[in-house]
């Protein structure tokens, strides 16, 4: 030990720079959230601000998409098209639209704030936990919207509606995990942000977001493992069985939603903790 | 110029000084930086040269085996040419750097008070300060405690609710530095900040910057500006191709650079 270092034991000095204990760091991550609530706000109040209807398009693109969807896949699967078309995709559209967001937004949650975390120091996790609540709250702004059109469409309401919270809350626990992981990559592998709108498209076409995988799976046998091997898959569908009619979840969707959700979390959360002492060297 | 002796770390280290309290210690510390770049336009002659080449990696040696103690009281100026390592040491002894060998220890975490707040340009100024003043670890009650103050400041009370995508530079700059100012620490690092704004603004910065230096322990800043080095600080670090050139008194530590420099004090 080279008398520099003694000199700073003796003084009860610590090293900086290195990375806190996983309980430290979740305990400073709390003490800090006011910030990144403050930061999903306003920055999906930015998000707006320029446009003249304001937060109107937080509603309205996923409205448009809706439109879009249904009448481009409605026509082009004609008569392969899933049972009660429109509410299973506009279930499948909000749903999804939450998920890939806070993947999309996650991936570029540090990037994008780059200035500060070169500047300033605060738990790094902060960021693409803002970045999912960010999301979340434009989530919060069309679901009921969302509901709202199912029941004009003539969906009856019943005690199943309910199922759609604990939905909501496993896809956000499993969206924030996402994002913590997709965060970290970007910050290892630059290369990667020019892949991400092609895997979100490819997450699209593969999530069944306008078509039935129930319905692939009984034609094409050895796809069952779709049941559970997409997440985002699993979420849409539970969605649907809590609020579409002719939609029925299994308690097997159930623990499978539960298992990626939790699973993601520690994943992304001990992954992104592990490089919390490198964010401040992004370019 | 007298070189100080040699005891530990880098060749130019002050030896350590037992009367008095030490508030961060820098022990041999490395920053490298790698980074995937092509073209040719480096000779390969030297070994002094600081970018090493591996194919397309080139790595730059940004800070080279410093080491030094700061006591508290001690407001020690960071001199030296443009991409001598300067900001790379601050950053490192704030922790936002990781150091890729030595070590370095403080009483507390420094605060690197950069220009650089957390800025949403189609937000109002307000918003930025609310924002700007959580990231910087106030809490909500402290940031509406301190809102006027920090407007006034920054002389926008004006423009305040107008987004800052409308403000002129000067602007965002003296908005930026009145959010960072708004918390003491008792280890502060300043990097090039009364270099923003108009002579008025800076002269309101430098007095602020004095004051935040006697409540604070220990302060690091880093200018260009020997005058204001000198206005403030009792000690100076010359840094040169990453490494300590010289250590000691502010002025002795100025004029030296100067002199090297080609330049008087004054400027």
């Amino acid at each position: 030990m080279s008398d520099l270092t003694q000199l700073a034991i003796e003084n009860g000095l610590t090293p900086v720079g290195q990375r806190p204990k996983i309980g430290n760091y979740l305990k400073s991550f709390w003490a800090r959230r006011s910030f990144a609530f403050a930061l999903a706000r306003f920055t999906l109040l930015a998000s707006t601000a320029r446009s003249r209807l304001g937060v109107i398009w937080i509603v309205l693109t996923p409205t448009m998409q809706v439109a879009l969807y249904g009448l481009i896949f409605g026509l082009v699967l004609g008569d392969s098209r899933p049972d009660n078309f429109l509410p299973f995709l506009i279930i499948g559209v909000v749903f999804f639209q939450f998920i890939s967001g806070s993947f999309v937004d996650g991936t570029k949650s540090i990037t994008s704030n780059a200035s500060i975390v070169r500047s300033l120091d605060f738990p790094r996790i902060l960021l693409p936990f803002s970045s999912t609540f960010s999301q979340l709250g434009r989530f919060i702004g069309i679901l009921p919207i969302a509901l709202l059109a199912l029941i004009v469409l003539g969906e009856p309401v019943g005690l199943s509606w309910f199922g759609v919270i604990g939905v909501v809350v496993l896809a956000l626990i499993f969206a924030f995990g996402l994002a913590m992981l997709s965060a970290r990559l970007t910050t290892d592998f630059t290369d990667l942000s020019q892949l991400i709108p092609f895997l979100n498209r490819l997450l699209f076409y593969s999530s069944g977001v306008f078509f039935s995988i129930e319905k692939l799976i009984d034609a094409y046998g050895f796809l069952e493992f779709l049941r559970w091997a997409n997440p985002i898959s699993v979420y849409l569908e539970l969605a649907r069985g809590s609020v579409v009619s002719g939609y029925e979840s299994t308690p097997f969707e159930w623990i499978v939603g539960v298992i990626w959700a939790f699973g993601m979390l520690s994943t992304g959360f001990v992954f992104f903790w592990l490089a919390e002492e490198k964010y401040g060297r992004v370019n | 110029m007298a070189e100080s002796t040699n005891t530990v770390g880098g060749e130019n280290t002050l030896p350590p000084n037992a009367n008095r309290t030490p508030k961060v210690i820098v022990d041999g510390a490395f920053v490298t930086y790698r980074v995937f770049a092509s073209g040719k336009a480096i000779p390969e002659n030297s070994n002094q040269s600081r970018v090493k080449k591996t194919g397309n990696l080139r790595t730059v040696e940004a800070v080279k085996d410093v080491s030094l103690v700061a006591y508290e009281g001690d407001t020690i100026g960071v001199i030296g040419s443009n991409g001598s390592g300067k900001t790379s040491l601050m950053k490192a002894i704030a922790g936002l750097n990781p150091i890729d060998q030595g070590s370095i220890f403080a009483a507390s975490r420094p605060a690197f008070l950069g220009v650089g707040a957390a800025m949403l340009k189609d937000l109002s100024g307000e918003k930025n300060i609310i924002l700007g003043g959580l990231a910087i670890g106030l809490s909500k009650n402290q940031v509406r405690n301190k809102l006027d103050e920090i407007i006034d400041f920054a002389g926008v009370r004006q423009f305040i609710e107008l987004p800052m995508r409308t403000y002129s530079s000067g602007m965002v700059e003296r908005l930026k530095f009145a959010i960072a100012q708004a918390r003491e620490h008792e280890i502060l690092i300043v990097d090039e900040a009364l270099s923003v704004g108009d002579s008025e603004f800076r002269r309101r910065s430098e007095a602020r910057m004095k004051q935040l230096a006697s409540n604070a322990g220990t302060v690091f800043l880093v200018s260009h500006s020997l005058k204001s080095i000198l206005a403030t600080c009792n000690r100076a670090i010359w840094l040169d191709q990453g490494e300590i050139k010289m250590d000691g008194n502010a002025l002795e530590v100025c004029e030296a650079y100067a002199e090297f420099a080609g330049t008087t004090i004054e400027e």
